[in-house]
């Protein structure tokens, strides 16, 4: 057995100067060591509040972005839909959703054809949140997550909808790194406001909404911001393939022919 | 690009509206060479590690950085903190022996500085900044010079001032840190003129 | 008995951290626009100083000379996770308003200089000691700083509102420059000012005495 060697190993390594190089290793690797530990024990402790402080967050920014769109602060429920049938689903909690990995994983996320791609994505995950409010069986608000690619970032927002499906109620981008002062002021407020009121499609069912350079004609169009055509571009395309077929497309069809109730 | 650096020296400056190694800033504004020499050094260190620190954010600590060895879920971004001070520690050590090796005249005027760089709140400001703002690569070697550029800029013009400063007449109680806060107070009341300026 | 109280409270003033040794500053008056910042801030400082402290005192027969500051480093780095993390789970919104702060306590000179000077050569206890008087101290300035910005800057003290300003129908119209940097460097001088008339022996001689006409009066 090993035993007593150990034994005398260790005697002669306590017996070591501290300055020695073993020593000097060996405490190294117990500071790293135990650092680590103490580090990685808090941090998974704790991630489940964070994330639950962050979804809450995000929830009263939803609620906030909607009482300034359409002036209450009324509620909201957030419910989880399959967005190639556009059927809600039970089978996924959209609190805890987590879209951005749901998108990179190849078991929850299908590819986008790259014709079909305006948005930038590569790959869109298969289940998404949906946030309604119902008035007896009619929807009267909805509320959409949508992303895609601006000019030099991936910009996150909510669309909200009035019951048509088809009138913007607003819409607001809380996360992108598009260039400060030009593209990243679709952060503000004032340029968020010329959204309420739009259409998002004419009679024929086409998606006209869009953010033009120059001046916005009509009940479809959105002034761009000077020196940001490419965040704007980004913006349409975005709200283009998430309103189309392979985004919420099917789900807000089955939701004016009043297939979904709370 | 130049809107990032214009902003890090004048509108944003380190230490005249961040607040950041304010430490060194008073301990080493009392002579014109040393607080050159400091801020020089400041400049190298922050220009290196600010894209260093974002590439290993970018590709190391992310969640989704180790996608491509079958961890799509692995998140270390708690790890942020202990891995810059990391570099920045590393960096300032092999930046000293490369000019002990190469250069040994710059080393002979920057080399007492470096140590006290790691300890400078400015350098691991700037990575924390960095990442905060969400900065690309281009970005970051943007800010990273121009926020070093600020902070080496705010220190050589203390440094002027309070070499001017010592034939003056100063209440006793101000004398020294008091007065020094002062006039740091007044640099950075006129740097927040600056806040308008943008590229053209 | 009384050493152990004077280590406790000679750095509450007679050496402060701050407006003595000269460390820490960077932190003291960026999260100081408002009280509730500020008091956070001193919290986490006061955690990470006094448990760092203890332990690299008892640590310290053991710390390789060579790799003594990466060590110290590492243990403080880790300590201040933790209350980053602590404050993000606990705390969230005034830990977004702290921003990179926290993480900064890391380089936060107080640390890592109370580290070297005092517990790498004194037993735990009196370094524990010596880490909890330094916050106080810390905290102290950190406190009367925030107070009297956010008073004066925005007319309340922890979201109370205590001058009622003008917005709300009261007569006090909010000093925006409070809020903004150089109010936090002038009322730091101001300070440090009002420290040193009492307690004249931390003036600092000047270089340069200015040498007055035998007639008195100014030159």
């Amino acid at each position: 057995m090993a035993g007593p060697d150990m034994i005398s190993w260790w005697r002669r390594f306590r017996a070591l100067p501290k300055d020695s190089t073993p020593k000097t290793l060996a405490f190294a690797l117990a500071v790293a060591l135990g650092a680590a530990i103490v580090v990685s024990i808090a941090t998974v402790t704790l991630r489940p509040l964070q994330k639950a402080n962050l979804e809450r967050e995000r929830q009263a920014r939803i609620v906030a972005m909607v009482s300034r769109a359409i002036g209450d602060s009324g509620p909201l429920t957030a419910y989880m839909i399959d967005l190639n049938s556009g059927r809600l689903t039970r089978d996924i909690d959209p609190v805890t959703f987590d879209a951005e990995a749901a998108a990179k994983n190849p078991a929850t996320s299908v590819a986008i054809p790259q014709a079909a791609d305006v948005a930038g994505l590569g790959r869109r995950a298969k289940h998404a949140p949906v946030f309604l409010r119902f008035d007896g069986d009619k929807p009267v608000l909805i509320v959409l997550p949508v992303y895609g690619k601006g000019y030099q970032s991936t910009i996150w927002g909510y669309l909200a909808l009035k019951g048509d499906g088809n009138t913007i109620a607003g819409l607001s981008f809380f996360k992108q790194g598009e260039t400060p002062g030009l593209g990243a002021r679709i952060m503000e407020p004032a340029w968020q406001a010329l959204w309420p009121g739009k259409q998002l499609a004419d009679d024929t069912g086409t998606l006209r909404v869009q953010v033009t350079k120059g001046s916005a004609k009509g009940p479809y169009e959105v002034d761009g911001i000077t020196g940001a055509t490419r965040t704007g571009n980004g913006v349409t395309n975005l709200l283009r393939f998430w309103l189309g077929d392979l985004g919420f497309g099917p789900f807000l069809k089955r939701l004016k022919s009043g297939e979904i109730r709370p | 690009m130049t809107e990032i650096i214009l902003r890090a020296v004048f509108a944003e400056n380190l230490i005249l509206s961040l607040f950041l190694g304010m430490c060194t800033f008073l301990a080493v504004s009392n002579r014109m060479e040393t607080a050159l020499g400091l801020g020089i050094a400041v400049i190298v260190v922050q220009g290196i590690t600010v894209p260093l620190n974002h590439l290993i954010h970018a590709y190391l600590l992310l969640e989704g950085a180790w996608a491509w060895a079958g961890l799509p879920k692995v998140d270390l971004t708690y790890l942020k903190l202990i891995s810059f001070i990391g570099v920045i520690a590393a960096m300032v050590q092999i930046l000293e022996m490369v000019l002990d090796r190469f250069s040994p005249r710059l080393y002979r005027a920057l080399g007492i500085f470096l140590p006290l760089v790691t300890v400078n709140c400015a350098i691991l400001g700037g990575s924390l900044f960095m990442v905060e703002r969400r900065y690309d690569f281009a970005d970051s070697v943007a800010y990273g010079f121009g926020s070093g550029l600020g902070w080496a800029l705010a220190i050589t013009a203390m440094a002027a001032i309070r070499a001017r400063l010592k034939y003056s007449d100063i209440p006793d109680g101000l004398q020294g840190l008091g007065a020094a806060f002062m006039i740091t107070g007044l640099m950075s009341l006129g740097f927040t003129a600056f806040a308008g300026i943008a590229a053209p | 008995m009384k050493r152990t109280l004077g280590t406790l409270t000679h750095p509450v003033i007679g050496d402060n951290p701050i407006t003595v040794q000269i460390l820490g500053i960077c932190s003291a008056l960026a999260v100081t626009t408002s009280l509730a910042t500020a008091l956070v801030m001193c919290a986490a400082l006061t955690a990470v100083l006094t448990v760092a402290s203890g332990l690299i005192s008892a640590l310290r027969h053991h710390i390789p000379q060579s790799i003594r500051l990466i060590v110290q480093i590492t243990i403080i780095a880790s300590l201040v996770i933790v209350v980053d993390e602590v404050l993000k789970a606990y705390a969230f919104e005034i830990s977004k308003r702290l921003s990179v702060f926290v993480g900064l306590i890391i380089t936060n000179c107080i640390v890592l200089g109370r580290a070297e000077a005092f517990a790498m050569r004194n037993p735990v206890g009196p370094s524990l000691l010596d880490g909890f008087g330094n916050s106080i101290g810390y905290s102290l300035i950190l406190i009367v700083i925030g107070t009297i910005r956010e008073v004066l800057g925005a007319g309340t003290l922890l979201g109370y509102s205590v001058l009622p300003t003008v917005a709300q129908g009261g007569w006090f119209t909010p000093l925006k420059l409070m809020l903004l940097a150089p109010s936090a460097f002038f009322l730091l001088g101001f300070l440090v000012w009002a420290v040193r008339a009492w307690r004249r022996e931390q003036v600092e001689q000047p270089e340069f005495r200015i040498r007055r006409p035998a007639g008195g009066g100014r030159p």
